[in-house]
């Protein structure tokens, strides 16, 4: 009896905890969750000079953000991420209270509010042929007493109005073949100079009337030697220039609309010769600077085209531009590298010797070189000048400098990541707990008191006695309190690091307690050197994950990166412990690398074995070593690749042959042949994305029981390859095509045969095709012209080969099929569902939560396009959805069908917070069945765990011990309190 | 309808006289879509494919429609290699070459003639079995203007094609007059521990399909009531009852428990008061019966 009261107790229990609730409550966030936010490599910083504003930057970066900093902290006051395309050109400050930004190309401009970045107005600006974008607000520039702007884009100057961005006047370009270098001010009239090169030989210079866009006066002047790049502004009439051998430096003066050149080669002001110069922009009065290989020059323009050489240095320098303080005056800052502090100097631009500020600064080496400079002043307590820097250093951080100390500093580069893996942490040693050993009685008197406290505490809230002061202690205990940022293995494997390889080619590694970076290494092997011109970080793989020797040996990552953006470029290895960021070697490699192919093999000491495909199509064994090669040979014969040429429309096959037959003998190195091959037609198709399965998925079950007692058997292959192709009418934007012209067609393709095992086609459908492949089942994204909607479909494939072991006596005695070998060469019997579902978002992501057995249900992760990471049950795209489920149907699961997938607003995993530019969300199993770690990174960073099925495996962290420990106590207190009763009460019935 | 009857006998009688003629060393199996040009034919546009299909005995049809279509014989060849040997003709693919009305082609009635081995290419490929090394065909990318871009190439382990004789299964994946990919293989099944098994006969008996891209299925479109209607029942998952003990159960359950065990209390109290009462009127009597054997016991 009291066994099915507890049946059925427990029953209802779990009922009652089938309702999939993903929302959670508003003290729980942040709990498991945490993120970032960044604003990527600065390109420009503006300071603001007026009185309200002077604590604030306003920088515009490379991932196309705009944002405005707090100079005390570096926090975020607000932030604009602008689209991929929408590149930043140029920005400043009008009115005091306006920021202006130039971008596209030159074709949007608009105007921010300074103080909360409110967009006042934008206007777009068009003109006769591409061109650079200038940028300037001019001082004191009023057209009836409007403030302007001058912008000139596409070979047009426009003057815009500052107050409602309305084009005031606008002059074209277009008749010269002009290449616009500078717009300059005149600084006591309302002239405007532009000059700029034409026809490569012909400097040309214009004089404009800014106020109503006249032009005043046209010079040109042939130089026979050419131009090369970069100009420098002396002064407000005179640039500096170098001829297109790098060797003759050129003084242009073009004062009162006369144009005279200065020619004066470089070896006359420096004896030896040092190959060809680069001039480094700046807008210095009277000074510019020129690098020759490793050796930067200042050179002062003494008038009537005479330079002279103040200063040849071989630290690497860098400089700021002007900033001007007081009557007449400019200031410019200097950072000069010397072993591992920076030198800054603040000097004056027409004093030379003299400087106003000198310091020396202690800098991380892993920041890498100084990279840009902002110069801004501030007055002092003693009403003196005081100077403070903005650096950029090469790791994409961003500095402020001030008083000889790094006041804060923001670690820019994570806004850029390529390429994220995971690792473990160290397993808990005995020996490491040493230290915390030691406290003294007053220190754990003071411990018991805020453990007491914190008791308190907690028992209020759960009497809800707390006031909001209260709830805010409990909250931020609760936070930090947890174990969650331990540097050690945790049971549950919650804790982890995530190593992220970014643009700028250093490697973070991040805890997924609390995203606070572990270690930072600018790898030595990404750094510009003669051997690797332009480094490009490309992936992240694991190289060695110790589990037998997880107590004395390090994990570690192998970090593949390549020389220069061609393809048959050469390539570079480098390897680094995960527990301590050092970089244990790095190999530049003799070919190419355009292919990775982690192995399925490791060796005795753990690391994984890795195949190298170069463009030559040979393939390269790593490690290095003859066990490697010992273990490779064995499986020589079962290792087969593939290879997309998307370029091409050809996708193929490949297997090894035999070693090289080069000049060199090298055992690592393998002759490769063609095994097989799809020809797409180009004029009917074209490759826009393929996906397989992720190497390191797990499946618990190959069967699926459906509704009627029946089984299916799931086609579970790892070679299975996902290829989505359009007509190439079609790859361009939505709504370039009609619907008759456009069709997309969908592959399921066995990588080892070359096998098409499905293919359909969806006419009237057009990329971008996101896709997401799992276990047996695909699930893809794309445009549907003819509904005018984004569509959702599935493709579920299953084995029929195994269809027929449904007899339990062919169980039972063991004549199935169910564990005969499985090969591709087999005559493959599958079949295939599917079904289409509409969907309002458009895609940046998608992904699919993956656990450690595979047991828990899937769920898809959708990065939507509101920067929002979705999670939408696998149950909503399961093919076998029909109008009116049985009975049976229903309590499998299934659920009614309806034309589009449901968008629950709890369902999102971000809540309410965005990933701003978000690119791409992984997942990593958690040790527990129920968990994934979901990591979502763009110009924000974002990580939370989740549970698909709910966390049925473990009590959650809100569990209160507390009451179940006072109910055992109350219990056993009860039962020795009944027991003494009925002892007694036995006894006076004895007594009668 | 007479019409459609007349015409189905016409079908039937014309296949029974067109099977007999078929009986080559090759077989012919057409897929039954290929008469349906749909990659080829963007414009053709039939919500309902299905109905339409029909097995390949479609000659009726087709000289219906003569008038609009045209049909032209093409050959192209197959070549293989053992190995990593160059490659050399195999054998002869031949079709009819259907062009429809609105400027798409597709082949049909695919037919292959295998050449037989040579004494040399019998060595060659009994080595390939012995290193179990792989057997590779081609085809070309275009049947009317042969290579087209590339070659179609096709591998498979010598060792899974001996049965009996040798044999091999072509899937062509057809794209108008592109060829995409040749799936060539074994019919059967040939897993891993592939032995080395010789041929009987040096003959090959193959098996060809011509297959054309399928239309995907629709997204589902419901009419504004019906999908009110299945939104509201998608919400409402769970009977109400179970709702409620799902809700309720840990008050239900002390409160059965409260409810039984007064019950029981009430049960037991008259019982008790019965039996509490008649010791309470004679006390003294039932006092002495029971003290009587434990006082005897203990003089004892």
């Amino acid at each position: 009896m009291a066994i099915r009261s507890f049946l059925i107790l427990f029953l209802l229990f779990f009922l009652s905890s089938l309702h999939p609730i993903l929302s959670l409550y508003e003290d729980q966030v942040g709990l498991m969750d945490w993120h970032e936010q960044y604003i990527g490599k600065v390109k420009q910083a503006v300071f603001h000079t007026h009185k309200t504003g002077r604590k604030r930057v306003v920088v515009s970066t490379e991932e196309n953000v705009i944002a405005s900093l707090d100079l005390r902290h570096g926090e975020i006051f607000w932030r604009h991420v602008l689209g991929p395309t929408d590149v930043i050109d140029g920005i400043d400050v009008a009115l005091g209270k306006y920021v202006i930004t130039l971008s596209s190309g030159g074709s949007v401009l608009r105007a921010w509010n300074l103080p909360d970045g409110q967009m006042v107005w934008e206007s777009t600006l068009q003109g006769p042929k591409h061109s650079k974008s200038l940028l300037l607000v001019p001082t004191n520039l009023k057209i009836e007493k409007d403030n302007v702007v001058l912008v000139f884009s596409y070979g047009r100057l426009n003057a815009v109005s500052c107050t409602d961005g309305e084009v005031l006047w606008k002059k074209d370009f277009e008749a010269e073949s002009l290449e616009v270098q500078q717009v300059i001010q005149c600084p006591s009239s309302d002239l405007v100079y532009i000059v700029g090169f034409a026809a490569s030989s012909q400097f040309e210079m214009y004089q404009i009337d800014a106020s109503n866009g006249e032009l005043l006066k046209h010079e040109s002047a042939a130089f026979s030697g050419g131009f090369l790049g970069e100009v420098s502004l002396v002064s407000s009439e005179t640039i500096v220039a170098l001829d297109s051998t790098g060797s003759i430096l050129l003084t242009i003066s073009f004062r009162n609309g006369k144009i005279s050149f200065q020619q004066i080669p470089i070896s006359n002001l420096v004896e030896d010769s040092l190959g060809p110069a680069v001039i480094i922009p700046s807008s210095v009065t009277g000074i510019f600077a020129i690098k020759m290989n490793a050796i930067t020059m200042f050179i002062r323009v003494m008038g009537e085209g005479k330079l002279e050489v103040v200063e040849k240095t071989n630290h690497e320098t860098s400089v700021s531009d002007a900033l001007p303080i007081s009557e007449g005056q400019q200031a410019f800052a200097l950072i000069q590298h010397a072993g591992s502090e920076i030198h800054l100097t603040v000097k004056l631009a027409h004093d030379w010797d003299g400087n106003l500020l000198k310091e020396s600064i202690k800098m991380d080496q892993q920041r890498g070189l100084v990279h840009r400079v902002f110069i801004n002043n501030y007055i002092r307590t003693d009403r003196s000048y005081g100077f403070r820097v903005l650096i950029v250093m090469e790791d994409h951080s961003l500095l402020l400098l001030q008083q000889g100390a790094i006041v804060w500093s923001r670690e820019d580069g994570l806004a850029s990541i390529i390429d994220v893996t995971t690792s473990e942490l160290p397993v808990e040693k005995d020996g490491v707990s040493v230290a915390k050993v030691e406290h003294n009685l007053f220190e754990w008197l003071k411990m018991l008191f805020f453990f007491l406290e914190g008791h308190m505490l907690k028992l209020k809230g759960t009497l809800m006695l707390a006031s909001p002061e209260d709830i805010a202690a409990i909250q931020s205990m609760r936070l930090k309190g947890s174990e969650k940022s331990k540097m050690t293995r945790d049971h549950n494997g919650f804790r982890k690091l995530l190593i992220a390889l970014t643009k700028a080619g250093k490697l973070f590694a991040l805890h997924t307690g609390d995203g606070h970076i572990v270690w930072s290494h600018l790898l030595q092997s990404l750094h510009k050197s003669e051997a690797c011109q332009h480094p490009i970080g490309l992936n992240l793989y694991q190289w060695q994950v110790p589990h037998h020797h997880a107590m004395d040996e390090n994990p570690s990552v192998l970090v593949v990166s390549k020389c220069g953006p061609s393809s048959d470029i050469s390539g570079v290895l480098s390897f680094v412990d995960t527990y301590t960021g050092k970089e244990l070697g790095s190999l530049t490699l003799v070919h190419s690398i355009v292919q990775v192919i982690p192995l399925p093999y490791t060796d005795s000491t753990e690391q994984r074995l890795h195949l190298l495909i170069d463009a030559d199509k040979h393939a390269h064994l790593y490690p290095k070593t003859p066990e490697a090669i010992d273990i490779f040979q064995h499986e020589f014969s079962n290792i087969y690749w593939y290879s997309v040429e998307d370029d091409n429309g050809i996708i193929k096959g490949h297997v090894l042959k035999s070693k090289c037959t080069g000049e060199v003998a090298d055992e690592f190195c393998f002759d490769t042949r063609e095994l097989w091959s799809i020809v797409f037609p180009s004029e009917s198709e074209m490759i826009i994305a393929s996906v397989t399965r992720k190497s390191n998925e797990v499946v618990h079950t190959q069967s699926k029981v459906i509704a009627d007692q029946d089984v299916m058997y799931k086609y579970i292959s790892r070679n299975l390859l996902f290829v989505a192709t359009v007509a190439p009418k079609a790859s361009g934007k939505i709504g370039c095509v009609t619907p008759e012209e456009s069709w997309l067609v969908v592959y399921l393709i066995d990588t080892v045969t070359g096998r098409i095992l499905h293919r359909v086609t969806h006419h009237g459908s057009q990329g971008p095709v996101h896709a997401v492949f799992s276990e047996n089942w695909v699930v893809y994204h794309y445009f549907n012209l003819r509904a005018h909607r984004y569509e959702m479909s599935v493709i579920e494939i299953y084995d029929q080969s195994r269809a027929d072991n449904k007899d339990v006596w062919k169980l039972v005695l063991g004549k199935h099929n169910l564990t005969s070998p499985i090969s591709s060469y087999s005559q493959p019997e599958v079949i295939t569902k599917s079904q289409s579902y509409f969907f309002t978002h458009s895609l940046k992501a998608i992904a699919v939560t993956s656990t450690a057995k595979g047991i828990t249900s899937k769920q898809l992760l959708i990065g939507t396009v509101g920067d929002q990471v979705l999670a939408l049950d696998k149950r909503f795209l399961d093919p076998r959805r029909s109008v009116n489920p049985t009975q049976a149907e229903k309590e499998e699961g299934i659920i009614p069908l309806t034309d589009s997938l449901p968008i629950i607003p709890q369902s999102y995993v971000t809540h309410s917070l965005k990933v701003e530019g978000l690119r791409g969300v992984i997942t990593v199993p958690a040790k527990l069945e129920s968990t994934t770690l979901v990591f979502a990174y763009g110009v924000d960073l974002f990580f939370t765990q989740l549970a698909p099925s709910r966390t049925y495996d473990s009590l959650t962290e809100d569990f209160s011990y507390a009451l179940l420990l006072i109910t055992i106590v109350a219990l056993v207190a009860a039962i020795f309190v009944t027991w003494i009763l009925s002892e007694k009460k036995e006894l006076q019935e004895k007594w009668r | 309808m007479k019409t459609i009857q007349v015409i189905v006998a016409f079908i039937l009688a014309l296949s029974l006289l067109l099977f007999p003629s078929f009986g080559f060393q090759s077989d012919e199996l057409l897929v039954d879509d290929e008469e349906f040009g749909l990659e080829g034919a963007p414009q053709y546009r039939s919500p309902e494919p299905i109905p339409t299909r029909s097995p390949p005995l479609t000659t009726p049809t087709r000289k219906r429609h003569s008038d609009l279509d045209s049909d032209s014989k093409i050959q192209f060849s197959l070549d293989h290699a053992f190995g990593d040997s160059d490659f050399s003709p195999a054998g002869t693919f031949s079709a009819r070459l259907k062009t429809w009305s609105h400027g798409g082609q597709t082949l049909t009635k695919l037919r292959f003639s295998r050449n037989s081995f040579t004494d040399e290419e019998k060595e060659k490929f009994k080595n390939l079995l012995k290193s179990d090394d792989f057997y590779r065909i081609r085809l070309p990318s275009n049947v009317l203007s042969p290579p087209g871009r590339d070659f179609i190439i096709s591998s498979v382990k010598a060792r899974c094609l001996p049965r009996e004789g040798l044999d091999e299964h072509f899937v062509i994946h057809m794209e108008g007059v592109n060829v995409l990919a040749v799936n060539y293989g074994s019919p059967g099944s040939c897993s891993y521990p592939r032995n080395l098994k010789l041929p009987t006969k040096w003959s090959f008996s193959s098996h060809t399909v011509l297959k054309n891209s399928e239309q995907a299925p629709r997204a589902p479109i419901f009419a504004e009531e019906i999908l009110g209607g299945e939104s509201g029942e998608g919400e409402v998952v769970q009977p109400p009852e179970r709702s409620f003990w799902a809700k309720y159960w840990m008050y239900l359950i002390p409160l059965g428990l409260i409810v039984m065990n007064a019950i029981t209390q009430a049960m037991n109290m008259p019982e008790e008061q019965a039996t509490g009462q008649v010791p309470a009127q004679g006390q003294p009597s039932a006092g002495a019966v029971q003290r009587g054997p434990t006082s005897a016991v203990r003089r004892r």
